[in-house]
């Protein structure tokens, strides 16, 4: 890593790996939840807390010095909220069929535990480049964990990717479907996604002993 | 000591100040962009309206509107005539499309008030296709949508949105598998009395081959979004009956 030092390169990775904001800190659940039945909404859910957490932890890092501590958390929350108006806004005018894409995110954002969460652990307590990489890292983790969810919730659910039939039709019964097999139409609901997610979280406790709690 | 940044004053000068920034920086970015989003809208509607009585450029799977850059052509090519229904006043308003179906219901709760009940009259291949909008609640927002149908009733074509459904679930109401069930359906039962369509669970027509039941297949785990799509057929459709009445004579 030329670019980055060991230490500026950890915010990024660790997040990704033993440090993951969804499985190790219980963070940002409720999105999981919520928008992970198709791939693509995952997709599109972890790019926009991409980008409003690198752009989030940024802004809030350069103020850090000047917030008072006493109304920090409604600072926050307010930074995250114009954040997003703005880009919803600007989407509105310029891109309308993204924003309408982006429509039920807009929300899900703002409320996200993820983004208060490293403001107020990391951004407050760090440099605007710190900052920056912290957001880039732990937005990609989430990223990561949304995705393997969205990923086998709609396979078993929907027996499609990204819309297209990979398992062939239902209804006209090719592919797999010839031979008998059935969508889960259980993996739809939110409860699978919570499954789903303790089977990732089990397989990587089970690959590191040191993340079990005693 | 204490830091400045923990001062009382210093925290209500911090507030006032950060509102008025937020504040001023939003009501700014709003305005400015106003007149695109606006535009957006109207160019969204026309494109809706021509997409329910099959004017689009669907492939096999997709909804797909027609172009931005000659939806406007378009729109005057194949909607002959808007009419606006009040009572048993009819009247063409060229803009009858841009009546905002939501201030109109909230208006019609009172009594005295005759509600605006906009139609688009479009011909396509020799075939006339009345639209209704309706608009109707989901699970979280509002849905709202466009419905042909002939003279009789028959929905001809249909497209529904939502404001904020769930992804993969009730979001599904905007896809082809969804509204393409509706196309054929009758709203009126056999005896000729309105009915409406019901999004049913269970009524065993997964491909809808029968179109007299009044009934599409539901989508799997959006129950509540269906129901929205059924009663804001009923309750919407229901105040065009009258005026369909008069066609047949």
């Amino acid at each position: 890593m030329g670019l980055l030092s060991k230490k500026d390169a950890q915010l990024i990775t660790d997040p990704l790996t033993d440090d993951n904001p969804v499985t190790i800190q219980v963070l940002g659940i409720c999105s999981a939840l919520a928008i992970t039945a198709e791939l693509k909404a995952s997709i599109v859910m972890a790019i926009a807390v991409l980008f409003v957490l690198g752009i989030g932890n940024v802004v809030i890092s350069l103020m850090r010095n000047i917030i008072p501590s006493k109304i920090r958390i409604i600072v926050q929350l307010i930074v995250v909220a114009t954040l997003v108006i703005i880009v919803d806004l600007v989407l509105k005018a310029f891109a309308y069929e993204l924003s309408k894409t982006l429509s039920v995110f807009v929300g899900l954002i703002i409320t996200n535990c993820i983004i208060m969460g490293r403001f107020e652990a990391f951004a407050l307590a760090n440099g605007p480049w710190k900052a920056f990489l912290d957001g880039i890292g732990n937005s990609l983790g989430y990223g990561v964990i949304l995705i393997i969810v969205g990923f086998f919730r709609e396979l078993l659910g929907s027996g499609t990717l990204l819309g297209f039939k990979v398992l062939g039709d239902p209804i006209a019964k090719t592919g797999v479907y010839a031979f008998g097999y059935e969508n889960n139409g259980f993996m739809l609901l939110a409860p699978m996604a919570l499954i789903v997610l303790g089977i990732i979280i089990w397989i990587q406790r089970s690959r590191n002993e040191a993340l079990i709690e005693h | 000591m204490e830091k400045r940044t923990d001062k009382n004053s210093y925290t209500i000068l911090f507030a006032i100040g950060m509102v008025l920034i937020v504040g001023s920086l939003l009501a700014f970015t709003a305005s400015a962009l106003k007149p695109n989003i606006e535009e957006n809208k109207r160019i969204e509607k026309q494109q809706n309206i021509l997409y329910a009585m099959g004017v689009n450029n669907n492939d096999e799977s997709s909804a797909i509107f027609v172009g931005t850059d000659i939806v406007a052509g378009e729109f005057k090519k194949y909607i002959k005539k808007q009419i606006v229904i009040q009572g048993d006043k009819v009247t063409e308003d060229a803009n009858a499309y841009l009546i905002d179906i939501k201030k109109e219901q909230t208006a019609a709760k009172d009594a005295s008030y005759q509600r605006k009940l906009p139609l688009f009259i479009g011909e396509k291949d020799g075939k006339i296709f009345y639209i209704a909008p309706i608009r109707g609640k989901g699970l979280w927002d509002a849905i709202w949508g466009y419905v042909a149908m002939d003279k009789d009733m028959v929905v001809q074509g249909a497209y529904f949105d939502h404001k904020g459904e769930t992804p993969g679930l009730g979001a599904n109401i905007k896809q082809r598998f969804f509204m393409d069930d509706f196309i054929g359906e009758h709203l009126k039962s056999p005896n000729g009395n309105f009915t409406g369509i019901t999004v049913a669970k269970g009524n065993n027509d997964p491909i809808n081959k029968d179109k007299t039941d009044n009934e599409v297949d539901a989508i799997a785990g959006s129950t509540i979004t269906g129901d929205g799509v059924t009663a804001m057929l009923k309750s919407e459709l229901k105040q065009y009956v009258p005026y369909f009445k008069t066609l047949k004579n």
